[in-house]
């Protein structure tokens, strides 16, 4: 029976690639080992190996197919003794082929995205900071925070970006693609796998006055330049009497991203946000990953800048504006409502938004509002919603235990607690290590489900 | 062991050489001007430490207070080999390389007292302080991390393409982090104009060299990035000038880093609370005797015939200067409340 080849999972996160190029012809001969095509993944180009001998029988997606979705048949390969008569033979599912065959990019995207968390849509509410009228383009997060850097290093000759695998590799997830080529070496750098003094460089460089754009690969990473961030960066404009500050941004991916375990998965933005000297941005839409960045850079302090690695694919309208720059610290009502606020940042908007939609269903209408900013945090935003809506939940991906929820809750107590229907409900991590398994994993991260039941609760229904 | 040595100097085949610039015979002569600034900068840290131990003892300052006495002739020594622009970066026994960089007596001591005339507002303390005018960029309290901060210094004046080098001071017992060696391998790989000036005063804290160290010959510490270095007598100023004038050369012609072990000792303790159990009183008086940076300067003055009366002006300017910063330390008002919530952003 023929075999036939699917679309690989290349990385935690891939859902679907294209297929750029095939290296095999149909009726050739292929041994184990044979590179049959090349994949591009939004991280990197791939090569794919055939792991079966025999004859490549048909090429089902032709190359330069975009948005394939992982484990759709690609080809088949005919195994001795077999024609290509035999190929109608071959297994699979009918609604796969159909969209194979068809390669309709928006059929494949829409079935990948069933799973995955909302991409951010417009906001219910027009951000202000938009003119009227302005054209919006579509761009992923990933290409929106690329421009965002390489329009403020066109800018300004102080800023450059140094990380590990940012310049040759074009970035781990891609992020700096293309910046070596239009900036060169002397700005966009490589660094070796040395958080702790790189970190420390940056620091040094900025306090003489330059402006580092330091890429952590992950978050995670970055513990191991805790002490160059908080007690270098952070402190130094205040122990100096406010004569040496630096100027940095300190920018990579945070929080869990899929099935790479507990190393790899914790969310900072508590750890951060604790600490005054530092502004921490969190950005959820693709627009705010552009514009917040751009302000990061442009901001005279230390600067977290807390990307979400689920988000890096998801496309969303960016204004087409010569300087798109939005201010640090103001949230964003991403949906308004009465009966509930919702308060969410990065990735956690996802299921926020995903939960305003059930709970309309339910007619119950929640405000959403998006942090984008962590600190400083936009707390009269909260608590103008909670005094209009009597009730609030926060959702982070974080854990519990002092977590941004507690201080939201907090606030929302000392600033509105005489227009609080109910008690501040909490969804969050949950207090364990991130779990490997597909299914506990998904069980230790909030649920759309868990938002609802508590802003039901937050309404006593 | 002398055979391990060996194999060791001979295995890794330094081309830049790991000289011995103390052994190789004494270093050249200081003019008579030169030897009376070193006199007379020596002095000022001597005196104005000693000042500082004493309003320590009367709780005038507070929190930890590090003191520099006995390893003055490496910030006098090394100062004289630089340029202005250059620039400087040091641990928490910080007070002698801001003296040395010009900073004022006055503004450092207020500083240590926590008022608002410090060079911090009275809101960093001894260990923290900074002068952008002076290109001193502090004072920092977490061993090890100023070295990397310093590559960093380097890292910005190669971006900037100007000739500037840039002094990453710390001690033996910070050579022990990890992120110095980070920092060697960045600032190697990318030719950075830093020099790692290496104040091995032979204790860190109340451990000795020997008990903390497997290598305890500093200026090896960048073999393995081919990173030169040399080790020097920090106890004799014209050794610490020549030897930095040799770095500052290799520093600006785009050679990258280079390594300078200072070889000295604090008289007093590791901070103003140190039990002193882990030394004798007879080893420390032995290198004050025998040993001792200014002294050294002193002699040579008075064997070229300098009159005792010319000495003793000098002593007599840098008392005063003293004095008054103690005066002043001590009557400059505390900061304003308000200065509470400033400086956190800018």
């Amino acid at each position: 029976m023929p075999i036939q080849v699917l679309m690989p999972a290349l990385s935690p996160t891939m859902e679907k690639g294209n297929l750029s190029k095939w290296l095999k012809k149909e009726g050739e001969a292929i041994k184990s080992g044979d590179v049959i095509a090349e994949i591009e993944t939004d991280k990197a180009t791939m090569e794919v190996e055939a792991t079966d001998e025999g004859t490549l029988g048909k090429i089902l997606i032709p190359e330069g197919t975009a948005d394939v979705a992982v484990n759709t048949p690609i080809a088949t390969i005919l195994s001795d003794g077999e024609s290509a008569d035999d190929l109608g033979k071959a297994p699979a599912p009918a609604k796969q082929e159909k969209a194979a065959e068809q390669a309709a990019p928006a059929e494949v995207r829409e079935t990948a995205k069933a799973e995955a968390p909302a991409a951010p849509k417009a906001a219910a509410v027009p951000d202000p900071e938009i003119p009227e009228g302005t054209e919006m383009v579509t761009m992923t997060i990933r290409e929106a925070l690329r421009d965002a850097m390489a329009e403020e290093m066109r800018r300004d000759a102080d800023v450059f970006v140094m990380g590990e695998e940012v310049a040759e590799y074009q970035g781990a997830y891609k992020v700096t693609q293309g910046l070596l080529q239009e900036f060169g070496a002397k700005r966009v750098i490589d660094t070796p796998i040395t958080e702790h003094g790189f970190a420390g460089i940056g620091v040094g460089a900025a306090m003489a006055g330059l402006k580092p754009i330091v890429e952590f690969m992950t978050f995670n990473f970055a513990m191991q330049a805790m002490d160059q961030i908080i007690n270098s960066a952070a402190k130094t404009l205040y122990m100096s009497g406010g004569q040496m500050g630096c100027s940095i941004v300190f920018r990579g991916p945070n929080g869990a991203a899929a099935r790479v375990g507990a190393q790899h998965s914790q969310d900072y933005s508590a750890w951060y946000s604790q600490v005054p000297g530092l502004k921490v941005i969190a950005p959820f839409s693709a627009a705010d990953y552009k514009g917040l960045l751009k302000a990061a850079i442009r901001d005279p302090n230390p600067v977290i800048f807390l990307e979400n690695e689920m988000l890096y694919g998801h496309s969303g309208e960016v204004p087409k504006l010569d300087d798109y720059v939005i201010p640090i610290g103001k949230a964003r009502i991403a949906r308004s409502g009465s009966h509930v606020t919702i308060v969410s940042w990065s990735n956690g908007m996802s299921y926020a938004l995903k939960a305003a939609d059930e709970l309309a269903k339910e007619g119950i209408e929640a405000e959403v509002i998006d942090l984008r900013t962590l600190r400083p945090m936009d707390t009269d935003t909260i608590v103008a919603s909670v005094k209009k809506t009597g009730r609030a939940v926060t959702v982070e991906e974080g854990w519990q235990q002092n977590g941004v929820g507690a201080e939201i809750a907090a606030r929302i107590m000392e600033h509105a607690f005489d227009y609080l229907d109910a008690p501040v409900g909490r969804v969050s991590g949950k207090d364990v290590p991130m779990p490997y398994a597909a299914n506990l994993e998904k069980l230790a991260l909030p649920s759309v489900a868990e938002v609802v039941a508590a802003a039901k609760a937050a309404c006593y229904r | 062991m002398a055979a391990a040595k060996k194999s060791v100097t001979k295995e890794t085949g330094q081309e830049k050489g790991q000289e011995k610039a103390s052994g190789a015979g004494s270093p050249p002569d200081f003019t008579r001007e030169q030897e009376l600034r070193a006199l007379r900068d020596m002095l000022l840290i001597r005196r104005f430490e000693e000042k500082a131990g004493q309003l320590y003892g009367m709780g005038a300052i507070g929190g930890f207070c590090h003191l520099y006495i006995g390893q003055e002739a490496i910030v006098v020594g090394m100062q004289m080999a630089l340029k202005q622009g250059d620039q400087v970066i040091t641990g928490y026994r910080d007070h002698g390389h801001m003296l040395a960089c010009g900073m004022e007596a006055n503004g450092v001591m207020a500083e240590l007292t926590g008022r608002q005339g410090g060079y911090s507002k009275g809101k960093g303390g001894s260990m923290h302080m900074f002068s952008k005018e002076k290109n001193f960029f502090g004072g920092h309290g977490i061993v090890g991390a100023q070295v990397s901060l310093g590559t960093g210094l380097a890292f910005a004046n190669r971006y900037r393409g100007n000739d500037f080098v840039s002094l990453a001071y710390f001690g033996d017992g910070a050579s022990n982090q990890g992120q110095v060696y980070e920092s060697f391998n960045m600032a190697e790989l990318w030719k950075l104009p830093v020099i790692y000036i290496i104040e091995n005063n032979r204790y860190a804290m109340g451990t000795s060299v020997s008990r903390a160290s497997a290598q305890t010959d500093f200026s090896k510490r960048g073999i393995s990035f081919n990173i030169p270095g040399e080790q020097v007598d920090g106890m004799d100023v014209r050794a610490v000038k020549a030897a930095g004038d040799k770095a500052v050369a290799w520093c600006r012609a785009g050679k990258g880093p280079f390594i300078l072990e200072m070889q000295t000792y604090r008289y007093r303790g590791h901070s103003m609370s140190d039990p002193a159990k882990y030394r004798t009183r007879e080893e420390v008086d032995k290198v004050r005797h025998d040993q001792d940076p200014i002294e050294q300067v002193r002699n040579r003055l008075l064997a070229a015939k300098v009159s005792e009366q010319e000495l003793k002006a000098i002593d007599a300017e840098v008392r005063e200067i003293v004095n008054a910063s103690a005066d002043f330390a001590q009557k400059d008002p505390e900061p304003d409340a308000s200065e509470l919530y400033t400086d956190i952003y800018r």
